[in-house]
Parts: C-alpha cells; sequence; structure tokens
C-alpha cells in the first residue's frame, strides 16, 4: 500500500506542479488586476502602493518562488478582492460542490444500475432503445441550456422551485436534476455493456445451471462483475463534476468552488484562483485513490498482489469505455469488452 | 420422407440469399438501410448548408432592427415568414439570427475538430509506433492539458489576444487534442507489434513510412468516428464558453451566446433561449447519431447488422424476444 | 472393475433405472443467413449408474445437444421439436421455476473451461457453497462447511485455508475439480460433463476422469459425457451415441460399437487411432471435413465423405436402425461396412495423390 501510495504521489506531482505553475503565469497575463481594484482616476503612487502590497512589481519568477515559499508553509496568500485568506475561502466553497457531485453522483449510479440491467436483460428491448436515446440527449444538450429549460418550466412558469440559492431541498432539485443528465447517459451504456457482457459469460450458466433465481443471477453474479467497469467511469465522471460544475454554479447561484474560480479568475484574483486549483488537483487526486482502493475490493485479481500496473492496466481498460458513444437501435447481441488476462 | 423432399428448396433459397448479401455494399446503401442515420446525415447537411448559403440570403435581416416590432412571438404567421420564430428585444428576425449563428457556430466548430485531430492523431500514431520515452513523454504532455482548467485558458486568451473566433478554436483545438492523441496512441500501440507491421520493418521501410501506409489507414476509421462526436462536445463546448461570456463576442452570434443574451428575457421572451438551444441539441443529437452509425458502419466484425434486409432484421429481433 | 461394470444394457436396462430419455430432439440455431438446425432427431437415453458418451468432431451439435438438455441454450438457439425427460418430466415444458428446482439436485453440469466458468469475483467457497443456500436454505457457515466438504472430496489439499481464495489462484486442473465438486454438489441424478477434460495436460486429465468415475460410483449417478476423445469414451463410457453434423450417425454400447462399426463414420475414426500403427505405415485419416451446418446436403449427412457411397445416399437419408444388439446405425449399407476397408485405403491413395 505504501508503495503503491509514493508510486501515485510521484506519479501525480509532476503534471500538479505544471498545471500550477502553468496557472499561475497565465493567470498573470489577463492583465493587471490594479485597473480593477484602484477607482479610475488613481494616481500613479497609488498604482505603485498597490503593486508592492500584492507583490506585483517583482519579476515573475520571484513572485513565484514567494508563492511556493508560503505554499509549503500552509500559507496560500489572501484575496484581493476580500482580504480573506485564500484556502478559507476555497475551503468554504468546496463542501458546496462536494455536495452537489456527491448527491449527483449517488442519484445517477443508483439509476444507471437498474436502468442499465434492465436494459441489458433484454438487449434491444423498451427499456434498452429508452435508455440508449437518454444518454445521446444527454450527450448532446448542453447544461447551460438545460437549466434554463427547467428553471423556465419549473420555476418560472410553474413556480415549483426557486431560482437559485442553497436553501431547502427544492433549491436542490433543478441542478441536481440539470448535473444528473450526462453521468446517467453515460454510465448508463457502461453498464449496459458491462452487464451484457458479463451475462454472456460462462459462470452466468453456471450460476443458472445451480438453480440460481435471475435475481441472484443478475445481481450477484453479473452485477459484481459489472460493478468494476462501472466504478472507473462513475470515477472519472465525479472527477468532470467536481471540475466542471461552472456553468449550472454560475447559472443557479449556487457558492460552490467552480462558481469561485470563474469569478475569480474575472476578478484577477490571482491567490484565490490558484487555491481553488491545487484544492481541486488534491480532491481529485483522493478520489483516484479512492477509487483504486474500490477497485480492488471489487476485483480480486487487482489486489495488490498483482500490482499496481496491473491494476492500472485494468482501470485504464475499462476506461476506453467512456468514449464509447451510444448505440442506435440495430440489435446488439454482446459486446466484445476485453477480459483481462489472469493467472496466477 | 417429404421431409427430406423440402429441403433442397429451402437450401436453395437460403443460398441465394447468401449470395446477394455477399460482397461489401456501399457506405451509402448502408447509411440509407438505418433510417436514424439517415435522418441524422439529412439534418447534419442542412445545418452546413444554411451555415454556407444562410448569411448570404439573411444576413441584412438578422441586423434590421425594428424597435416597434419587438419580442414577438414565435409560429405566429401574421408577421411575416422572416418573424416565424419571434422577434428579439431589438425587433431582429429569430429565424434571421439563428441562420447567421448558424454560420459562427459551424465556423468554430468545425476547424477546432479538424485541427485537433490532424494534430492528436498524428502525435498520438508516432508516439504509439515509437514507443518508449517518447510515448511516455507525449502521454505526460496530455494529461497536463487534460487537468487544466480550460476556461482559464479561455479568459487568458480573450484578455491577452482579441476575442476572436479564431482563438475561440484554438483553444477549443488545444484543449481536444489529447482525446485523439489517447485513441490513436492505443491503436498504433496495438498495431506496431502486429506481423504485418514487423514485415514492413524488415524490409527496411523507414518508421514514416510505415505510419503512413500501414499504422494511419487502420486507425481512421476509429479517429473518424470520434472526430464526429468531438463535433458535438467542441459544439457544446463553445456554446458554454459564449454562454459564459469567454467565447464569441458581440456583435458576432453564435447559438451559445444567442441563449446566453435570451436568459434575462426568460419571463416575458422564452423563445430567445429556448429556440437557438434547441438548434444545439439538434445538430447535437445528429452528430451523436451519425458517429454511433459510423461506429457499426466501419468495423468489419459489426457491419452486417447494416446490411439486413428489413425481414430479416424482424425475424431475429422476434426470436431473440421468444427465447427470453 | 470396469469391466465388471460393463455388462450388456440390454438385459439390464429397466425403466426404472433410466433417469434422461431425450427423444427426437431438434436444435435451431437463427442466423442473419437464415436457421439453421444444428441438432437434428437426436434420441438416446441415460441409466443411473452408467456413462454415456456423446462422441463426435468439434461442431457436431454434442454441447448444443447438451445445453438444451440443460435448458442453457443461448438466445439464438432454441429447441424446435422432441422432448428430454428426466424422472418422466419434459425438461422442455418445465417453467422456470419448475426448471431451477431441478437444476442442481437432480441435474448438474460440468463446464468444459473452469477458467471462464468460475466466478472471478468470488471466493471458491462463496460459488461451491452457493448450491446449498439456494437449495437447502443453508446460512453460510454451513455452507462454507460443506464447501469445505466437497473441496476434500474432490481432492483439493488443504480445503480449510484454500476455500477463501479465488479461482484465479488456483491451478487448471484444481480449478476443473472444483467445477466437478460443483456440480455434484447436491448430488445430481444426472450428471451432464461438457469435454471436462480439454482445457487439461494429459496427466491431469486422467485424474480428472478417475474423479468423476469416482464420484458416479459413489452417487449412483447418470453421467453423459461430452467429448472428442476416443480413449476417453473406450476408458469410462457404457454407451455411447456418435455424432455427426447435428445427427446421430450411429449409438450403442461401447463395446459393440467399437469393436465392430455399423457406420462407415464411426469405422473412419477407430482408424484412425494409432494404436497400433507400424512405423513407416501412413496414419490414416478421414478425408475431407464435415460439412458446414448451413450446407448440410440432402439425403446422408456423411455423404461427402464416405467410401461407400452411392445414388441412394444422395437421395434418402438414412433412419437409424439396428444393426447388432442394442446397436443402431443410420446407413444405408451397414452390413459392408465391417468387411470394408473404410478409411485406410482412401487415406492412402489421398497421400499418393498428395505426393
Amino acid at each position: 500500500m505504501l508503495t503503491y501510495l509514493r508510486k501515485r504521489i510521484i506519479s501525480s506531482a509532476v503534471p500538479l506542479l505544471v498545471v500550477v505553475v502553468g496557472v499561475f503565469a497565465l493567470a498573470r497575463m489577463t492583465g493587471n488586476p490594479a485597473a480593477l481594484y484602484l477607482p479610475l482616476n488613481a494616481t500613479e503612487a497609488m498604482r505603485e502602493d498597490f503593486a508592492i502590497r500584492n507583490g506585483l512589481d517583482q519579476p515573475i519568477w520571484v513572485q513565484m518562488a514567494q508563492y511556493f515559499g508560503g505554499v509549503l508553509r500552509f500559507d496560500f496568500g489572501t484575496s484581493m478582492r476580500t482580504g480573506e485568506s485564500a484556502a478559507d475561502m476555497a475551503l468554504r466553497a468546496f463542501p458546496a460542490t462536494l455536495q452537489l457531485a456527491g448527491t449527483t453522483m449517488l442519484i445517477a449510479i443508483v439509476l444507471a444500475v437498474i436502468v442499465g440491467s434492465a436494459a441489458a436483460l433484454n438487449p434491444n428491448g423498451i427499456l434498452d432503445r429508452f435508455s440508449s436515446f437518454v444518454s445521446m440527449t444527454a450527450a448532446s444538450i448542453p447544461d447551460f441550456w438545460l437549466a434554463i429549460v427547467g428553471i423556465w418550466v419549473f420555476a418560472i412558469t410553474l413556480g415549483w422551485v426557486p431560482t437559485s440559492g442553497v436553501l431547502g431541498a427544492a433549491a436542490w432539485v433543478l441542478p441536481v436534476a440539470t448535473l444528473v443528465m450526462r453521468p446517467f447517459g453515460t454510465l448508463v451504456q457502461v453498464v449496459r455493456g458491462a452487464m451484457v457482457s458479463s451475462l454472456s459469460e460462462p459462470y452466468i450458466k453456471l450460476a443458472r445451471s445451480k438453480g440460481a433465481t435471475q435475481y441472484r443471477v443478475v445481481g450477484a453474479h453479473a452485477l459484481r462483475n459489472a460493478a468494476a467497469p462501472g466504478l472507473t467511469v462513475a470515477g472519472d465522471l465525479t472527477v468532470g463534476l467536481v471540475n466542471g460544475a461552472v456553468v449550472v454554479e454560475t447559472i443557479f447561484g449556487w457558492p460552490g468552488i467552480g462558481k469561485l474560480m470563474i469569478d475569480s479568475i474575472l476578478q484577477r484574483d490571482f491567490a484565490v484562483l490558484q487555491a481553488c486549483v491545487l484544492l481541486t488537483a488534491i480532491a481529485i487526486f483522493v478520489l483516484n485513490i479512492l477509487i483504486d482502493i474500490g477497485y480492488a475490493l471489487l476485483d480480486p485479481r487487482v489486489r495488490p498482489s498483482a500490482g499496481a500496473r496491473g491494476r492500472r492496466k485494468a482501470r485504464n481498460e475499462h476506461r476506453g469505455q467512456n468514449n464509447t458513444p451510444a448505440t442506435t437501435g440495430t440489435p446488439t447481441t454482446s459486446a466484445p469488452v476485453p477480459t483481462a488476462a489472469i493467472d496466477a | 420422407m417429404t421431409q427430406i423432399q423440402e429441403k433442397p428448396a429451402t437450401q436453395k433459397t437460403v443460398k441465394a440469399n447468401a449470395t446477394q448479401r455477399l460482397g461489401r455494399p456501399s457506405m451509402f446503401s448502408m447509411l440509407l438501410r438505418d433510417k436514424f442515420a439517415t435522418v441524422a446525415a439529412v439534418i447534419l447537411s442542412f445545418v452546413i448548408l444554411l451555415a454556407v448559403f444562410g448569411p448570404v440570403l439573411m444576413g441584412e435581416l438578422a441586423t434590421k432592427q425594428n424597435l416597434m416590432f419587438m419580442n414577438k412571438e414565435p409560429f405566429d404567421l401574421s408577421n411575416g415568414w422572416a418573424y416565424i420564430l419571434g422577434s428579439d428585444s431589438l425587433g431582429r428576425s429569430m429565424l434571421a439570427r439563428m441562420v447567421v449563428a448558424t454560420q459562427t457556430t459551424l465556423l468554430v466548430a468545425v476547424p477546432a475538430v479538424l485541427i485537433a485531430l490532424l494534430i492528436g492523431s498524428l502525435w498520438g500514431v508516432w508516439a504509439g509506433y515509437h514507443r518508449g520515452r517518447r510515448e511516455s513523454i507525449s502521454m505526460r504532455i496530455a494529461d497536463i492539458i487534460m487537468s487544466f482548467p480550460s476556461l482559464l485558458l479561455a479568459v487568458v486568451v480573450l484578455f491577452v489576444f482579441s476575442p476572436s473566433a479564431a482563438n475561440i478554436v484554438l483553444i477549443l483545438a488545444i484543449t481536444r487534442i489529447p482525446i485523439y492523441m489517447r485513441t490513436a496512441r492505443a491503436e498504433s500501440a496495438e498495431l506496431q507489434s502486429r506481423t504485418f507491421v514487423d514485415a514492413a520493418r524488415t524490409f527496411g521501410t523507414k518508421p514514416n513510412a510505415i505510419i503512413a501506409r500501414h499504422v494511419i489507414p487502420v486507425v481512421t476509421p476509429t479517429l473518424l468516428t470520434l472526430a464526429t462526436l468531438e463535433f458535438c462536445f467542441v459544439m457544446l463546448a463553445e456554446s458554454s464558453l459564449s454562454f459564459l461570456g469567454i467565447g464569441i463576442q458581440p456583435p458576432d452570434v453564435s447559438w451559445g451566446l444567442m441563449v446566453a443574451q435570451g436568459r434575462q428575457y426568460l419571463q416575458t421572451a422564452w423563445w430567445l433561449s429556448i429556440l437557438p438551444g434547441l438548434a444545439i441539441v439538434v445538430t447535437a443529437v445528429a452528430a451523436n447519431m451519425l458517429a454511433a452509425w459510423m461506429r457499426i458502419a466501419t468495423d468489419p466484425a459489426q457491419r452486417w447488422r447494416l446490411t439486413l434486409d428489413k425481414q430479416t432484421k424482424k425475424s431475429l429481433t422476434t426470436v431473440i424476444k421468444d427465447t427470453k | 472393475m470396469m469391466t465388471e461394470m460393463r455388462e450388456p444394457t440390454a438385459d439390464k436396462a429397466t425403466a426404472n433405472d433410466t433417469v434422461l430419455e431425450v427423444t427426437g430432439l431438434d436444435v435451431d440455431i437463427r442466423t442473419p443467413r437464415g436457421t439453421v438446425r444444428v441438432v437434428s432427431q437426436v434420441s438416446f437415453t441415460a441409466r443411473r449408474g452408467r456413462t454415456l458418451a456423446l462422441l463426435g468432431e468439434s461442431g457436431c451439435g454434442k454441447s448444443m445437444t447438451a445445453k438444451a438438455i440443460a435448458g442453457l441454450l443461448d438466445p439464438v438457439a432454441s429447441v424446435s421439436a422432441g422432448r428430454a425427460e428426466l424422472n418422466g418430466v419434459d425438461l422442455n415444458q418445465m417453467t422456470a421455476k419448475q426448471r431451477r428446482a431441478v437444476a442442481g439436485p437432480g441435474l448438474g453440469i460440468v463446464f468444459q473451461d473452469a477458467l471462464t466458468a468460475l466466478n472471478p469475483v468470488y471466493t471458491i467457497g462463496a460459488q461451491l457453497g452457493e448450491s446449498f443456500r439456494i437449495h437447502r436454505g443453508a446460512n453460510k457457515k454451513q455452507a462454507k462447511a460443506e464447501a469445505i466438504d466437497l473441496m476434500r472430496r474432490v481432492g483439493i489439499p488443504e480445503p480449510e485455508t484454500r476455500v477463501n481464495s479465488y479461482p484465479h489462484q488456483f491451478s487448471g486442473g484444481m480449478r476443473q475439480r472444483i467445477l466437478i465438486a460443483m456440480a455434484v454438489a447436491l448430488s445430481p441424478q444426472l450428471l451432464i460433463a461438457d469435454e471436462p477434460t480439454t482445457a487439461l495436460d494429459v496427466t491431469v486429465q486422467a485424474q480428472i476422469m478417475a474423479l468423476l468415475h469416482k464420484l458416479r460410483t459413489e452417487d449412483h449417478m447418470a453421467v453423459v459425457l461430452i467429448t472428442h476423445d476416443l480413449a476417453v469414451v473406450a476408458e469410462e463410457a457404457d454407451e455411447v451415441c456418435v455424432m455427426y453434423a447435428g445427427n446421430v450417425v450411429e449409438q450403442g454400447p461401447v463395446d459393440t460399437v467399437f469393436s465392430n462399426p455399423t457406420h462407415p463414420y464411426t469405422k473412419g475414426l477407430l482408424d484412425s487411432v494409432p494404436s497400433d500403427a507400424q512405423r513407416g505405415e501412413g496414419l490414416s485419416s478421414i478425408p475431407g471435413s464435415p460439412p458446414e451446418l448451413n450446407k448440410i446436403p440432402s439425403g446422408c449427412v456423411y455423404q461427402e465423405r464416405c467410401p461407400l457411397v452411392s445414388a441412394i445416399c444422395r437421395e434418402e437419408r438414412p433412419v437409424l436402425r439396428e444393426t447388432g444388439v442394442a446397436q443402431r446405425a443410420a446407413c444405408h449399407f451397414s452390413e459392408k461396412v465391417s468387411s470394408a476397408k473404410v478409411s485406410t485405403e482412401l487415406a492412402n491413395s489421398f497421400e499418393e495423390e498428395n505426393r
């Protein structure tokens, strides 16, 4: 486990560093924040003073060195906008995003497992066509438009739910409903594909030959095998949600990390932006480890004895399915999913 | 004995049918067999035609303001055909504006997809063919691009350079390159260990020639399918950027921007943001359906599904149902 | 020991002993190119304490026959005619619930490929104990105890610790033992073994066959053994059905059929065994290959490769008829088969042609 963690940290460190440095440099290319924070008639002295206070008078590499020095002491700088600690602001916004993403994924997974399994049991049946239709539409609807349609129908026309805010259960309905479409659409196809291939495996016949009920065959034997690819894709989707709830958070006024990030980009609030990027990256890192652990729990073939390489390999194999577009109404008897070669 | 008598007859028909279906049908006839794909192709062709010829025909109408004719409801023929989709807050024809927006939308999405496809595929094929350090460095770069907040990239370009359509194309192309890279690398890494590539290598063929002659033709169908799918994604991404105010800038107009502009009138004039959004959805669904069809049509192992005539298909599905 | 058990079947067989009776079984597969009959008019009887072998080349329909009996046909295949009665009840007429009740206590199956037939994500103990949980309502602990007993019975060392291992942690031979244990868990009356040794080394094959034999004797089961291996049939089976292109071409007691084949295909198969072959003498083989299932000729199914073929064979499909004591064959010229040199000659000439 320790070797695994070490490897994981080393392999994530380089991209993370590049991203943070890149964000640091790019953010400063967007222009001088002085223009935004000082009155239009500010004197040259005021501008200089502002630059010195925020360390903007130094060359960029000195600023960077100072920033990383601070990060090592867990000092992530202060917001130019509010004067608060940037880390505090990011940490305060993060739970809102996490709650939204968590609720969305929970609903998406439960629905996808039920609908996907049912679709796999009857390929090309009504439910199968329905689910492939939903996933194709979900991949084609811009989420901001879906949100607007939702607001128009349910908030404006019907007046059932509020248009924004986090207060009360009703406020959750529209954001979650908007966000749930895409993860559900993707997952339902992954679950369906994995279930179709899992149901055509000989061990399903073996279970049937023992007199197992349909419920047992599907629920215990097929689903457990289909769970691993589903988990990988669900993990990637969660990462996407944590990263990309910007639009939905903006529209519904959800005080999450996405909204904070775009606000700080637009306000040139560099410290807060960097804190957001770092926090998201760390969250994604932790999420990936959790997925790896969950994967190992689900599939004994990739437990530590099999080595981290085998684990990654197996996961990446499943990841390929993520790109698989939804199927049309053509009959599909079995999806050729490669099963990892295994031998003790 | 009667059974035996009957046998030759049925056998013959089966054989005849089989020969009829032998040989590879043209892509076009396969397209016509799948009615969803046909509809999708028709829709996409229509959108492309609109983008090419629309602005010439309706460009003037799209900018003609008429403050006496504000926020007219759509689907009201008494306003004349130009206002069939209603008018906006400045009295401009929605129909004309949407037609003009079609061109902008496609002019961003199509080049972005093509650039990303070209660079990503070649890079990925090259990395996958050579393996080793070239591969791992390339993949690391892909990882970095993928984990970069593309919103920030868009804002930077917006502030540093001019917020033109060309720059948005650039951003979208760069952020989507890794997608093609990963797929192309995986396919080419698998191919480079095949015997026919080995054979070419033993003849002393140069790597680039092998890539061009043996690897690229094999991976092309997969990548084209992916590109069709990506067209849908890139279009959505452009509209998201425009919606957030960091994409296409007025006075240019794209579908995404129209949704954003219409948002403040949601209470009074719903069509301003709902209709352009619908255009995005219809185009994206069509691209998606065409991609799904292409995936089957370019896969030799699955192509037969599209060559079945209706009757066989029907009997096959009913049989599968019966045995359940 | 084996010879003691192999007594003439005809007089010993009583209705009481019959476990499985298959009559006129047809199985069809629907393909995009039309319906193909892969099993045609197959009939046989499996009796308690005896082994019946379905013998044939791959693709001859023997596995399909077994799957049809077990109710495990793929969705594109279905039984279109005939009966398969287990203790007098037609398996094909059963409801899904009745079938589930029979699967396990009535009928056990040993699958061919142990690696894919075992569920990779569950421990061996859980999979072995599953039958007891389904049919006997055992709890986890009882099921595990039963699993350990079973593992001991099929000769897996250290069952107490191995019970918690996963399939990929076992060798091929051990996995096959586990599959057998699973099939016999509830002492079924009928055991279907579908090529149980194909994926294994020769030495392990013998152990597995010995294990099957031991279990058959202990539980007094009827065994249907599906194989392409003539030696296994000669060693283990009491009766044999030789299948070719979906049809039974000859059936009867193994002794009789093997010593006095009355179908040219059986004869050809037996002659191709290099038992007494002299050094330097060409090995004999049957020229040609079985017909594709969608191109089975009208008339005799074996006409394309048969040395005795004549006009009638092309026109009329021979039906199974008595050719000896409890022996039946589907050939118009059964009487000629024993005297004719069916394949050796041909094979030699075939070889010469190629020279």
